[in-house]
């Protein structure tokens, strides 16, 4: 799995070349590899954009008005979700630029909503300052 | 010690008797270690390190320490289920994959106080005869990884850690694995077979602690972030000491974190048992929204049974019964289980009567259905199926059997799968349907079909100013 994660910051997400040189760096069978990276969600399959937004979905922040956020950011950022389903999460801005998915419980149910940005944090994100935050990303 | 100063508009609450949230928020510290050492960190560790393993372990036992991840189950015992005659390697592992939904505290301490959890499991370490140990962050930490793997650094540069320890004979090393975003992880043996480096699915019982066999078949101690940290002040103050704090059975601080309709939403430490579930929302946590009333709460984390408001508990045993309201109930694990609840990680989430219960219950099974491993049938195709109805009462189209079909999918997980999850996402479904029957039956009428009842969601995330 450091392998796993190595390669995902390197690249973005873990693709089938990817699945098949840690196999052969780790003498084990590829799909021993892909079994994790299609098991765990922190493991992306396909390519997200520049920079890949997480928006915590679980009861908290849903309480605080998560969806709203939701909505919010794929208006500001330009993104289509008509298209997420379980297998594929991910939904990317026509220019590449930003990519979103819904995460469950980021752990800090007390400053919902929350998201993170790439690695970065940022605590209740209400609809009304998206555009503010997405702002700071070029 | 000199009594900490905190950042302005985060001072703790003066119910509050902060022991492992001492330093978050505290003015002028950061989480290096000359904050850590200048504030008479690393002491314990060398008062330990004096000690006998087995008297370090006795002290936590004397302490009374019960595991603050969900179980409840008494530090000081779990450690001792480590064979008498092992010849294998021993290993530590810390649970910091704090994924239960309501829950924030092991954040602050990862991110604020690192070398208290370094100093906490040093000890710990050192009581169970572990060198090697592990502490398993949560993928979505990815800050908190960073700041632990430079704390590491910083101990291993001052001799705290690594060969020969303070130059005694004592030898550990810690290392940061970081998870993938799976709920599962934070299974004790699920963790395990993560760290091995496979899916996590837990594994079969018996044995049925890991102290017996666990990582790379060793035996292996499992912990929380907070039950290690409480480790090094049962050290500072002996056992004895510790368990005058919080009540009998129930001793020591632990650190409630409320969210959800209140005011004042955060993290509290509180001796246990010395606050009532009343005082913690309208006094700590400042109450309600203007002109809401309560309808219910989750105690301890989103699979712990919901709490309805005008409902009456009686507790205690022969001359000590009494019956209690929703707002008496001491915030301990003997009386919210009493309660038919669990006072399970902390995680507090108060829900007012804006809320829609089907809306709330099918948030939280959403959850469950995106993070059952599926190994076992029961949680897998069960917690899916819980999901689908409630999806489909919520946007209008339940029908009147919905509700008698979902008890009885929830009442055909709980106990049938081989790690607590099944309990875990059958005990939401079970608990709000049989308490509120009614939001149920609006969402199931036949008068309503095809109807879409928002829930005053949208509203009701609107109000909440902070």
């Amino acid at each position: 799995m450091p392998l796993l994660h190595l390669l995902q910051q390197e690249y973005g997400h873990i693709n089938e070349e990817s699945v098949n040189w840690v196999a052969e760096k780790l003498d084990i069978e590829p799909i021993n590899v892909l079994e994790l990276v299609t098991f765990y969600p922190g493991f992306r399959q396909t390519a997200p954009g520049k920079y890949h937004i997480r928006v915590c979905r679980t009861l908290s922040c849903a309480m605080a008005g998560c969806y709203e956020t939701m909505e919010k950011f794929c208006e500001v950022a330009g993104i289509d979700r008509s298209n997420v389903s379980h297998h594929n999460p991910i939904a990317v801005s026509e220019d590449g630029k930003f990519s979103i998915e819904f995460a469950e419980c980021l752990a800090s149910c007390g400053t919902g909503p929350v998201c993170l940005i790439g690695d970065e944090f940022h605590e209740s994100v209400k609809a009304d300052n998206v555009a503010e935050i997405i702002g700071k990303y070029d | 010690m000199e009594a900490p100063k905190y950042i302005k508009g985060k001072e703790p609450h003066k119910s509050e008797y902060r022991m492992i949230f001492r330093n978050v928020d505290r003015r002028g510290w950061d989480a290096s270690i000359k904050s850590y050492i200048a504030d008479g960190g690393y002491r314990d560790l060398k008062k330990a390190l004096k000690m006998k393993p087995q008297e370090v372990t006795d002290e936590v036992k004397t302490s009374g320490l019960r595991g603050r991840g969900g179980a409840g189950f008494p530090t000081g015992v779990k450690w001792g289920f480590i064979p008498p005659n092992n010849k294998k390697p021993v290993y530590l592992i810390c649970n910091a994959d704090e994924s239960e939904p309501g829950t924030f505290k092991d954040r602050y301490i990862v991110h604020q106080d690192p070398h208290q959890l370094i100093e906490g499991m040093l000890i710990s370490c050192y009581a169970v005869g572990a060198k090697v140990a592990y502490i398993y962050i949560r993928e979505e930490f990815p800050e908190g990884a960073k700041i632990l793997e430079g704390a590491i650094e910083e101990a291993r540069k001052k001799n705290l850690l690594g060969k020969k320890i303070l130059g005694g004979k004592f030898n550990c090393e810690i290392y940061v694995h970081r998870g993938a975003g799976a709920y599962i992880c934070g299974e004790e043996t699920g963790l395990i077979e993560s760290l091995e480096g496979k899916r996590p699915y837990p594994r079969i019982k018996p044995p049925y602690f890991p102290a017996a066999l666990g990582l790379y078949m060793c035996p292996t101690i499992v912990n929380n972030v907070e039950s290690l940290c409480h480790v090094k002040h049962i050290i500072a103050m002996g056992g004895r000491e510790y368990a005058k704090i919080g009540t009998p059975r129930n001793t020591g601080t632990r650190i409630l974190c409320v969210s959800g309709d209140v005011i004042r939403p955060g993290y509290f430490e509180v001796e246990v048992g010395k606050i009532t579930m009343g005082e913690l929302i309208n006094d700590v946590c400042g109450g309600l929204r203007k002109g809401r009333k309560l309808k219910g709460v989750i105690p301890g984390g989103s699979s712990a049974k919901v709490l309805r408001a005008g409902e009456k508990y009686t507790i205690g045993t022969g001359e000590s019964e009494r019956t209690i309201g929703i707002n008496e109930i001491p915030m301990d694990f003997d009386t919210l289980a009493a309660c038919g609840s669990m006072a399970g990680s902390g995680g507090v989430i108060v829900m007012d009567d804006s809320r829609d219960m089907t809306w709330i219950l099918n948030n939280i099974n959403t959850f469950y259905a995106h993070e059952s491993c599926g190994q076992c049938t029961p949680c897998r195709e069960g917690s899916l199926w819980m999901k689908k109805i409630t999806d489909r009462m919520v946007s209008g189209a339940g029908v009147p059997s919905d509700l008698k079909t979902l008890t009885s999918v929830g009442d055909n997980i709980a106990g049938r799968t081989i790690c607590a999850f099944g309990e875990a996402c059958a005990w939401p479904t079970q608990s709000f349907v049989a308490k509120f029957p009614e939001d149920f039956k609006k969402h199931t009428s036949r008068r309503n079909a095809g109807k879409e009842l928002n829930p005053e969601s949208k509203a009701a995330a609107a109000g909440l100013k902070r």
